[in-house]
């Protein structure tokens, strides 16, 4: 299998002990991973480096050119309307007419003028998705994208992004809190704890996956566990 | 000019209330100054207040017909407008450059922000003697007097509205490989542009002041000449038309950059709203 990523020995310390201790990242294209840790594990740090935002000494850093990041906020220029800033996310003469599609692709083709302080917190989200996707991204960064949507909107935004995996096939590292999330969504599931991973999953299970399925269950509670939370109906 | 700050907050809270209220609302506020320039008006008419120390106010509107029709005010009003005009001109382009410099890199930082902080606190109209040594007694002190006393707002409020922008933005901008001339086109200059025209609007007031000081020294044409010929005339009604003048164009300014605000900022909700 050809790798699109491929960590080697990462290391990033801020003066105290390592965030990162010399860690192995390696992901096949296309793949969906989930990243799960406790907060302050580093999965943030990690992300960054990925993304080209932190600088850490690592033995092997191959990343793909093409990346691109959603973070848990939108983090939209306001002072740009809606397609203006997805547009901003490609530099070719036909910005305009793929940011359309991107935000026709989330479902946002009635927003496309708006001003993003206008926008509700899932709109808002869904139009940083399309900001990340018209760059057609071989990585796909996202950092707590919908930690901060509420339950249902959450659901109904794992199924859009489901989807858009499907569209356009980049290979993806969701970092979450949400266990259920990681299984729904991750081909695998890595779980960070002190600068290391310390538990690998692969989830062979086909979409769409169910929360009562016991294949999903059991991989849930075995996370759970691996965070340091006991499931209250084990 | 300080009539700016009290008739900004009457006209701000009126877009809240309802049509009948506000009208009310304004005929109340307009009760108390209607009265004083009653009572200035009788004390005119009674002889008790002298025209040599306050003409009143039906003498005063009186001249100000007589010098727009004899072309005289608008003529001088003209002259002013134009060093204001030329001063500001100065202030805007020298504060937007060294903000930029000083905001974008810490080498500029300390190199410009400290001889800034130190000349900011100088009484600066008290420059004048030096400004008219430096550039003689013809339109160079005025117009200098009016760019360096308005250069300040302009350089403090960009500077910090650079160093204020969200760094989240900036790493956004990063994530989409924008480069550090797209980060300043796209983000951070729009970003401060808001801190900029709060600077802007300062700057100007700062201006018209400059103008008002810097006009009555040598002045052969302008505004301020015609204060000083009036003075030495004693014609009370020709320097209040006069200052009425410079009040009048101070708010007219201030509403202009007003309404490039409220079309700059129009993404902002409460803008919206
Ligand atoms: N710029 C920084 N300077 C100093 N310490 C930092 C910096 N960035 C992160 N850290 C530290 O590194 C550790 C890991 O942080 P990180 O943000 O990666 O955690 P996380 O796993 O993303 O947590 P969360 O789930 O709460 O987002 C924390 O202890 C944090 O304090
Ligand atoms: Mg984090």
């Amino acid at each position: 299998m050809s790798t699109l990523v491929d960590i080697r020995k990462l290391h990033r310390s801020f003066g105290g002990p390592a965030v990162l201790d010399s860690i192995d990242l390696t992901m096949a294209p296309g793949e969906f991973v989930a990243l799960l840790g406790r907060s302050g594990s580093g999965k943030s740090t990690l992300l960054r480096v990925l993304a080209g935002l932190d600088t850490a000494p690592a033995q092997k850093l191959e990343l793909p050119v093409r990346r691109s990041v959603v973070f848990q906020e939108p983090r939209l220029l306001p002072w740009k309307s809606v397609i203006e800033n997805v547009a901003l996310g490609v530099r070719r003469a036909d910005a305009r007419t793929l940011a359309t599609q991107a935000l026709a692709d989330v479902g946002l083709s009635h927003r496309v003028d708006a001003w993003p302080l206008t926008l509700s917190g899932g709109e808002a989200q869904r139009s940083a998705l399309a900001r990340a996707l018209v760059r057609e991204p071989k990585l796909l960064l996202l950092d707590e994208p919908f930690a901060a949507l509420d339950a249902l909107t959450r659901l109904r935004m794992h199924d859009l992004v489901f989807e858009l995996w499907r569209k356009h096939h980049p290979a993806v590292l969701l970092v979450t809190h949400d266990v259920w999330e990681a299984v729904a969504l991750a081909d695998r599931i890595l779980v960070l704890d002190q600068g290391r991973f310390i538990k690998e999953i692969r989830v062979d299970i086909d979409h769409p996956r169910r929360r009562d399925d016991p294949r999903t269950s059991r991989i849930e509670a075995e996370l759970l566990k691996e965070l340091g939370v006991e499931p209250l109906h084990a | 000019m300080a009539d700016t700050s009290t008739a900004a907050p009457a006209t701000g809270q009126a877009p809240g209330r309802r049509g009948g209220r506000k009208l009310a609302n304004t005929a109340m506020r307009l009760a108390s100054p209607l009265a004083i320039i009653l009572v200035w008006q009788l004390a005119s008419m009674t002889g008790l207040l002298s025209p040599r120390i306050l003409a009143g106010p039906s003498e005063i509107i009186a001249t100000a017909g007589r010098l727009v029709a004899s072309g005289e005010l608008i003529t001088g009003l003209v002259v002013s407008f134009l060093r204001v005009l030329a001063g500001f001109s100065i202030a805007l382009v020298l504060g937007i450059l060294l903000a930029l410099v000083s905001g974008l890199s810490r080498l500029g930082e300390t190199i410009i922000d400290p001889p800034i902080q130190m000349l900011k606190a100088m009484p600066f109209l008290g420059l004048l003697p030096l400004f008219i040594l430096w550039f003689g007694i013809g339109e160079a002190p005025k117009i200098g007097l009016v760019a360096f006393g308005a250069v300040f707002p302009i350089y403090l409020t960009l500077h910090g509205g650079i160093r204020g922008i969200d760094k989240k933005l900036i790493e956004a901008g990063q994530t989409l490989e924008l480069g550090t001339f797209g980060i300043i086109r796209h983000i951070v200059i729009p970003g401060a542009l808001p801190s900029l025209l709060v600077g802007v609007r300062y700057g100007l007031s700062v201006a018209w002041l400059s103008l008002v000081v810097g006009e009555q020294i040598n002045a052969s044409s302008g505004i301020g000449y015609i204060i000083t010929y009036a003075r030495d005339f004693l014609q009370t009604d020709v320097i209040v038309v006069c200052l009425l003048v410079y009040a009048i164009m101070g708010l007219l300014t201030d509403g202009l950059v007003r309404m490039i605000e409220a079309y700059a900022l129009r993404w902002r909700p409460e803008v919206i709203a």
